[in-house]
């Protein structure tokens, strides 16, 4: 159902971006401001996001540490599993970032003979979701090719790396085919693994198949259905220097791309998505494993009720002499 | 009441990690005996003063809850998450990769999918987007959201006590999103319905009362220390001092009120005693703060703060210099997590230094707390304690790494640093399944009943798999840990699965092979067995 759910979704958004922008010539619209909108939704609903988030406290210093604590000075402690400086919180951070350290931990449980467990590594979502992010980020860093005129020297670079095969005219990037194999590798795991498809949302299914939906009409773009490269970028430096003119005779591919890169980016605000600005938040990774040695301090901490001492030795003090303990009051002279 | 007889290959047997297809929308859940805890008693409630003191269990229909429980949830759950980050991030960015799946040990040992950590906060994550998402009013039940009902809060009651929160989960998954803080945020939801376990309230209520969970007074807790020391002596021929509620003593030492009234945490206690007067150590008890545990964190930060605040102000009134810690689980999270945060700051205690080497515990420069293990390995690195290993020959040992102290402190070196100085025959188990990645004793967190045997031992079966797997290649006879509750809850746990292999505390097998000054010719260790030839 889930799956059903957002696959039809996405058919009726292509069937949006071809009746909206083809039959009825909405090109305003889906040229200028849908764009526009989109990025403006994005950019103010991450920042309120953002903001929802830093508002609410971290009220106690609870990092999951995974290696050895930094005690004894003879003890080689682990300053990226479990930092207790500062750098070392930034280390540990760009690792899960950049490589999700976390992740490559992953194990896969099996049960033998309904008795005996074991645990093998099983690093297949670690690599469909390397691929995966890293080629986005290329293809959106590639995209400033087309935002920006003279193109700046790094996507040049970018560019000539990821063609580095130099296969066919236009030549190949390598992150076209990458993010499609890993696009298709986590939908696929979805759908295979019994565990997976039973947790899986139509919030889940929905981002892999627009996203995928995304990078095959741009792959149709380049490789198939050339489409006129120069009145694109055209109009892509008009919009992204704010003065835009609507596109003529573009053809209808470049609008569903178009669409759905709104969609998916007004999208993410309200969506899992926000892992991406989640992640430099989490209080469980980004505090040093300090917890003893500087006091974090709660700014809502609260008063509650205790037991004093006084209370617990009024209630025990009989008992307390009689057994030879010390006490703050003595009764002992009264009771002779 | 009867609880479940399964045999083990029974109980094993039906396990599966491929879930049905069903809609886990639904809330319906079956309290079966042996799955599920009892409901804190009336007396103990009211005299915590929590909400809703009544009579009832869960096996009932009507869980006699206020007429405005919804708006109490709802209400609540708002002010959680405006005065917690971690739930507020939580909620919202998981992207359930499900890497966390697997990972959960009442997962593994039940396939119940509601178990994968991922799915349990999930439970709460659907009312979270019901109730405070723009995203169930535009997709409705597609966006995973639900109503908040009855059934759900039956629902939330049977999974969040099938958790012991032991961050394992956290490890795993990317954003670092840990179930245990959900966990303890509901149970606190929960509880203010009053909705909670006796196994939690009543050892709140006596830890808040005498200063230990089992309720022991004064008097008794001085019996039990004064009959360690008579039992030591006859061991050691040595009688030791130690001193209560002392005056001006340098450290103040707390330990889980366990290690002195329950079997095998005793052969620790009488390790302590040894070790501290080998070295001579001026110390105190305290039979105010005889409690290190917390049962309290258990089910709300404020309880957790209200029975912690007696160690600190045990502290300042004894007038000492520094705490030391002895072995236990969650005890040590909340000291090295909360306590500095909730009671500080000890700006009357001085920054600890181990009188015996000198050694200033930087580490610990601001919670002037100290883990035993901690002291213990600075006293070998220094020589200053005289060890036999062949003492302990006749235990082939390998070491549990309590959830806590392992994925809140980091503490995984320190105690097998002194293992090895203290035998000869130490293994470990499966990489898999100690240090970081360390498998829970499947009983924390309150859920160590009898009650609720059979979820304990299905919890506890990656644990006792990889005890058994050690035992087969090594012939493993001793599981050592540094947890009051492992000390209690693995021994019924091994003889379930495996049988054959004695649990028992660090210091227990430091106090067989320590060399004790002017001791008599000793032929047994702590427990009275005899050396090995
Ligand atoms: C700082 C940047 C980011 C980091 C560190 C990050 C990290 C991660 C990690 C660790 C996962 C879990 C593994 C997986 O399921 O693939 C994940 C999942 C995902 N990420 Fe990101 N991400 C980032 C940015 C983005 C962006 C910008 C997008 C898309 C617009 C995105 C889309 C997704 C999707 C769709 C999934 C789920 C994949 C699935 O369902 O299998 N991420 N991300
Ligand atoms: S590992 Fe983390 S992000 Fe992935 S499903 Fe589990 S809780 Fe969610
Ligand atoms: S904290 Fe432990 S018990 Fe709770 S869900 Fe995570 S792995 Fe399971």
């Amino acid at each position: 159902m889930n799956i059903i759910f957002s696959l039809l979704t996405i058919a009726v958004l292509i069937v949006l971006a071809v009746l909206g922008a083809g039959t009825i010539k909405l090109d305003f619209l889906f040229g200028i401001i849908f764009p526009y909108a989109a990025v403006s939704v994005f950019i103010v609903g991450i920042i309120s996001r953002v903001i929802k988030w830093a508002k609410s406290p971290v009220p106690f210093h609870i990092p999951t540490v995974a290696g050895q604590q930094k005690s004894l000075p003879w003890i080689k402690s682990s300053k990226l599993e479990s930092p207790s400086s500062t750098p070392g919180v930034i280390g540990r951070m760009a690792l899960e970032i950049l490589l999700f350290r976390s992740l490559f931990r992953n194990t896969k449980s099996g049960l033998i003979d309904g008795q005996k467990l074991v645990y093998g590594s099983s690093k297949y979502l670690w690599l469909g979701a390397i691929l995966f992010h890293w080629s986005l980020l290329v293809i959106f860093l590639r995209h400033f090719r087309l935002f920006m005129q003279p193109v700046p020297s790094f996507v040049l670079m970018l560019q000539n790396i990821d063609g580095f095969f130099q296969i066919g005219v236009p030549e190949l990037y390598v992150t076209d085919i990458l993010i499609t194999a890993a696009l298709l590798y986590l939908i696929y795991r979805r759908l295979a693994d019994a565990k997976l498809r039973y947790i899986s949302l139509a919030s889940d299914y929905f981002p892999l198949f627009l996203i995928l939906s995304i990078a095959a009409t741009g792959i149709l773009m380049r490789y198939f259905y050339r489409i006129d490269i120069l009145k694109i970028k055209e109009f892509a430096v008009g919009l992204f220097s704010f003065h835009p003119s609507v596109p003529q005779g573009i053809g209808i591919l470049f609008y569903i791309h178009l669409f759905l890169v709104c969609v998916l980016v007004s999208y993410f605000p309200f969506s899992k998505l926000l892992h991406m600005a989640g992640i430099f938040l989490t209080p469980t990774r980004n505090l040093a494993n300090n917890s003893r040695m500087k006091r974090h301090v709660n700014p809502w901490n609260r008063p509650v009720r205790v037991h004093t001492y006084d209370e617990y030795e009024d209630e025990f003090r009989d008992k307390m002499e009689d057994s030879g303990l010390p006490v703050e009051k003595s009764n002992s002279l009264e009771r002779n | 009441m009867s609880e479940s007889k399964l045999k083990p290959e029974e109980l094993a047997g039906n396990i599966k990690y491929e879930p049905k297809e069903k809609d886990w929308l639904d809330p319906s859940v079956e309290f079966k005996h042996g799955v599920f805890n009892y409901s804190g008693i009336p007396k103990n409630v009211e005299y915590l003063q929590q909400p809703n003191p009544r009579k009832w269990q869960p096996t009932d229909k009507d869980w006699q809850l206020p007429e405005n429980w919804k708006q109490i949830i709802l209400e609540g759950l708002r002010d959680r998450l405006h005065r917690f980050r971690s739930l507020q991030i939580f909620m919202d960015i998981c992207v359930r990769c499900g890497a966390c799946a697997d990972k959960c040990h009442f997962f593994l040992g039940s396939g119940d999918p509601k178990n994968m950590p991922v799915l349990r906060a999930e439970l709460l994550r659907s009312v979270y987007r019901n109730d405070f998402t723009l995203a169930s009013k535009l997709f409705g039940k597609f966006s995973g959201s639900r109503e908040l009902t009855v059934d759900v809060i039956k629902e939330w009651f049977y999974y969040f006590f099938q958790c012991t929160q032991c961050r394992r989960c956290s490890v795993f998954c990317p954003y670092g999103i840990d179930t245990a803080e959900i966990t303890l945020l509901v149970r606190e939801l929960l509880n203010l319905i009053g909705i909670n376990i006796d196994w939690i309230i009543t050892p709140v209520a006596n830890s808040f009362r005498t200063g230990n969970h089992l309720g022991i007074q004064p008097h008794g807790f001085k019996d039990s220390i004064d009959f360690a020391v008579d039992e030591l002596e006859q061991i050691t021929g040595i009688k030791v001092d130690a001193p209560i509620n002392k005056k001006g003593a340098e450290i103040l030492f707390i330990t889980p009120s366990a290690d002195y009234f329950g079997t095998p945490h005793y052969y620790t206690l009488l390790g302590y005693l040894a070790l501290f007067h080998e070295i001579g150590l001026d110390y105190t008890w305290s039979s105010y703060a005889s409690e290190g545990g917390n049962f309290g964190s258990f089910i709300s930060h404020d309880l957790m703060k209200s029975l912690n605040a007696k160690i600190y102000a045990e502290a300042k009134r004894l007038g000492v210099k520094w705490i030391l810690g002895g072995e236990c689980g969650h005890m040590w999270r909340v000291i090295h997590q909360y306590m500095d945060t909730l009671n500080g700051p000890a700006d009357f205690l001085e920054v600890p230094v181990s009188p015996v080497t000198g050694t200033r515990f930087e580490n610990t420069r601001s919670t002037k707390m100290v883990h035993i293990c901690e002291f213990t390995a600075d006293l070998i690195k220094n020589n200053k304690i005289k060890l036999d290993k062949s003492r302990n020959d006749h235990r082939k040992i390998t070491f549990h790494d309590s959830c806590n102290p392992a994925r809140a402190l980091g503490l995984i070196e320190e105690p097998r640093y002194i293992i090895k100085n203290v035998c000869n025959n130490f293994f470990e188990m499966p990489e898999n399944t100690i240090k970081e990645q360390t498998f829970c004793c499947g009983s924390g967190s309150g859920l160590g009943t009898d009650e609720n045997f059979e979820m304990r031992m299905r919890g506890g079966l990656p644990r006792a798999n990889a005890v058994k797997f050690v035992k087969e290649k090594h012939g493993v006879n001793f599981l050592g840990c540094i947890c009051a509750i492992d000390k209690a809850t693995l021994p019924p746990l091994i003889d379930y699965w495996v049988g054959g292999v004695d649990v028992g505390g660090v210091h227990e097998l430091v106090g067989n092979a320590l060399i004790m000054n002017g001791e008599k010719e000793r032929t047994t260790d702590l427990r009275g067995e005899p050396f090995s030839e």
